[in-house]
């Protein structure tokens, strides 16, 4: 056993990634603990993690499908949602539930001692989980549109595709999340606008639309936008629609390890002493 | 120096008081946009433009302290509140970092800050065991082995599989106490839990901290019960106002405390240790003789009178004030307390300033050093208590009226009792009569 050494002043890009490595049983159970206890005492229990996108996937096909008729490439409309919120609500979930990290455990961290970057994985893992759910739902309309009616969708290897595109969302995801729950300690504020941002954002982005239907003035924020690629691109690999080139994946990927890496200096940073002023 | 279970070198801790934030978005703005434009902010904002860290007083929490702890060795921290003790454990156990200074811990440390941290209400005992052993840092293997004798420990095999919300607050903290006690950490550093479940379940757990002692593993144990300290603790460090000022011994280190504690003088009026909502305060305690006039110290079997001179700060009547006073020996232990609703006697409205006084007919004590409690209680709130606030010193006298000057060694209290003897029928006391 290494002998503790504790000091003042640790530097800021000092992380010790092999503790975080032996507290992977605290990882799996919380994660596991995340999962479990969201839904105790429901009767639907975990079903509600299904249930839950697919109630948005049909208020969207309602309001924005038919009521205020925006487009969808010729996608039935429930995979272009479904689809679209499935890479959308991976990288928003991470991000907010990542964001309340320092706040949201502030008790725990009070009284015992673990690697802190710890819970930003529990969170990602768990988000994962309940997509990986949203995918198997997405699945069974994915497989109903293809064998019971003649729309015409892409091989289902390209699906394989996913596998980066969650990489990157979670990438981006944390780099936010840490971010926002570092400066949350000294400005509670920004938990309050978190929703409202989260939810700008999700309009910003090719969710409801797709990006090849935004009026060329308005290009430039699909196009500044990291997220927007990911989702299009999700799109392409599950229906065969989206609109995206290299230098927006390069720029965004780039804009992605930018803000993990800072993200995760700053919050390491700001963890030292956070219970001190929290 | 690698030799030592725990090395601690020149630890400080610095708090800033006060907030962090400015006080508006406005003055936030401002400040930024000055920044930005590369002006002194202080120049143009005065106070609320400079750094929290230039704005707000520094407070030393623990300040240049240093010592060493052998594997094996028990050892006690004592102080009064706000001496560091908590700040000391907590950068130990790395919850928070040192302003200055290091230490070094040789081996696996398992802390017993505050049971049941991590507890999820909605999961049943057993996840939560797993839980909470994670959250120690234990590996799900090891909790595995020990379930059995977690569950045992903690006498609630029969719950184990109900959500812990459902639990009453014992069994909430006899669960967690039991995972803590199977750590099996080579270090432990344990803060006040002993003052958890009820008596029986305290002396499971002292039990159990001795027998972590017993096995050469290495405790550093903080609290303010003087009796469990002296009898757990080998070596003793005594921290005051952020500073080490005395190790040693545990008899030498806690009679120091003790004696430092309690002021002779009686004169409360400079005492930060008050606790209470405080609108009547005691500001002095003074022990009289049966005529009233104030001595210095009693002789066991006095008839003495014990004064707490009060101010009333506010302009209620308090007709149901109730004063109370504990006197316990060196060690904390609590001898015996009195308050005027045990006599049914009321006080009646209050005086803006005035005296509340105990009178002992024969004061029952062994001769030896004793320190004064006081507290005063309104409806179950606390008004005013200063823990330790007199020290109280019994001379040998002649308790028993006899000219037997009852020592030191007879206990702590001395009792009024008589002996006689009589002849009996056969060699079976009274049970072998027919």
């Amino acid at each position: 056993m290494r002998p503790t050494l504790i000091r003042a002043n640790v530097p800021w890009w000092r992380i010790d990634f092999r503790e975080i490595w032996e507290y992977r049983d605290l990882i799996g159970i919380m994660a596991q603990r995340d999962l479990t206890s969201a839904y105790k005492q429901s009767v639907l229990g975990p079903t509600w993690f299904v249930i839950q996108p697919l109630l948005t996937t049909l208020v969207f096909t309602v309001v924005f499908g038919h009521i205020a008729k925006i487009g969808t490439d010729g996608v039935p409309p429930i995979l272009f949602y479904m689809g679209g919120m499935l890479a959308w609500n991976f990288f928003a979930n991470c991000m907010n539930s990542i964001a309340g990290t320092l706040t949201g455990n502030a008790g725990l961290f009070q009284k015992v001692y673990f690697p802190r970057l710890c819970i930003p994985v529990v969170k990602i893992m768990g988000t994962f989980v309940k997509t990986a759910l949203n995918f198997i739902m997405f699945l069974g309309f994915w497989f109903y549109y293809r064998h019971f009616t003649d729309v015409v969708l892409p091989p289902a290897w390209h699906m394989l595709g996913l596998l980066p595109i969650l990489v990157f969302c979670a990438v981006m995801g944390m780099g936010m999340g840490l971010l926002l729950s570092s400066m949350t300690i000294k400005y509670r504020d920004i938990s309050f606008f978190l929703p409202f941002f989260a939810q700008l954002w999700m309009y910003a982005s090719p969710v409801i639309y797709p990006a090849s239907t935004v009026q060329v003035s308005w290009r430039w924020i699909i196009l500044f936008n990291p997220m927007s690629w990911a989702l299009e691109a999700t799109r392409r690999c599950l229906v065969g629609q989206g609109t995206f080139d290299g230098t927006q994946i390069a720029g965004s990927v780039m804009a992605a390890m930018i803000m993990l890496i800072a993200g995760v200096m700053i919050f390491n940073r700001a963890q030292r002493t956070f219970v001190d002023i929290v | 120096m690698n030799s030592q279970a725990i090395s601690v070198r020149n630890i400080s801790k610095m708090y800033h008081l006060g907030t962090i934030n400015r006080r508006t978005l406005a003055d936030e703005i401002r400040y930024g946009w000055l920044k930005l434009r590369g002006k002194d902010p202080v120049a143009h904002m005065g106070k609320i433009g400079a750094k929290a860290k230039d704005r707000n007083p520094e407070f030393w929490a623990l300040r240049d302290v240093s010592f060493d702890v052998q594997p094996g060795e028990v050892v006690g921290v004592i102080g009064r509140n706000g001496a560091g003790k908590s700040t000391l454990l907590k950068i130990l156990t790395r919850i928070t970092e040192p302003t200055a200074g290091e230490a070094v811990i040789n081996g696996r440390v398992g802390s017993l800050l505050e049971v049941g941290t991590g507890f999820h209400p909605e999961l049943t005992g057993r996840e939560n065991v797993y839980m909470n052993g994670t959250i120690l840092g234990m590996k799900k293997r090891e909790i595995a082995a020990k379930f059995e004798e977690i569950v045992a420990f903690s006498e609630i095999e029969k719950f184990i599989d109900t959500p812990v919300k459902r639990y009453s607050s014992g069994m909430y903290v006899r669960l967690a106490f039991a995972v803590a006690a199977h750590l099996e950490p080579e270090i432990l550093l344990v803060d006040e839990v002993l003052a958890v479940g009820d008596v029986s379940f305290q002396k499971k757990c002292l039990g159990k901290m001795e027998d972590v002692a017993k096995q050469g593993r290495t405790v550093l144990f903080v609290s303010h019960n003087m009796a469990a300290v002296q009898n757990l603790c080998q070596r003793v460090i005594l921290l005051q106002n952020g500073r080490l000022v005395a190790v040693g011994s545990q008899l030498e280190i806690i009679s120091a405390y003790l004696g430092a504690v309690g002021d002779k003088s009686g004169q409360l009026r400079n005492r930060a240790d008050r606790t209470g909502t405080g609108e009547v305060r005691v500001c002095e305690i003074e022990l009289v003789d049966r005529d009233g006039r104030t001595i210095e110290s009693a002789i066991c079997g006095q008839e003495v009178g014990i004064r707490l001179y009060f101010s009333r700060l506010d302009t209620a009547l308090w007709s149901r004030l109730c004063a109370s006073i504990m006197v316990k020996t060196q060690f904390d232990v609590p001898v015996f307390l009195h308050h005027n609703r045990l006599t049914r006697q009321e006080f009646g409205v209050l005086p803006k300033h005035g005296y509340f006084e105990l009178r002992i007919g024969r004061l029952p004590l062994s001769p030896g050093k004793y320190s004064i409690t006081y507290g005063l209680i309104n409806d179950g709130k606390c008004i005013d208590k200063i823990e330790n606030a007199m020290e109280l010193a019994i001379n040998r006298g002649d308790y028993y009226g006899s000219g037997e000057v009852p020592p030191e060694t007879h206990g702590v209290c001395l009792v009024d009792g008589s002996w006689k003897m009589e002849s009996t029928s056969n060699s079976f006391g009274r049970n072998g009569e027919t």
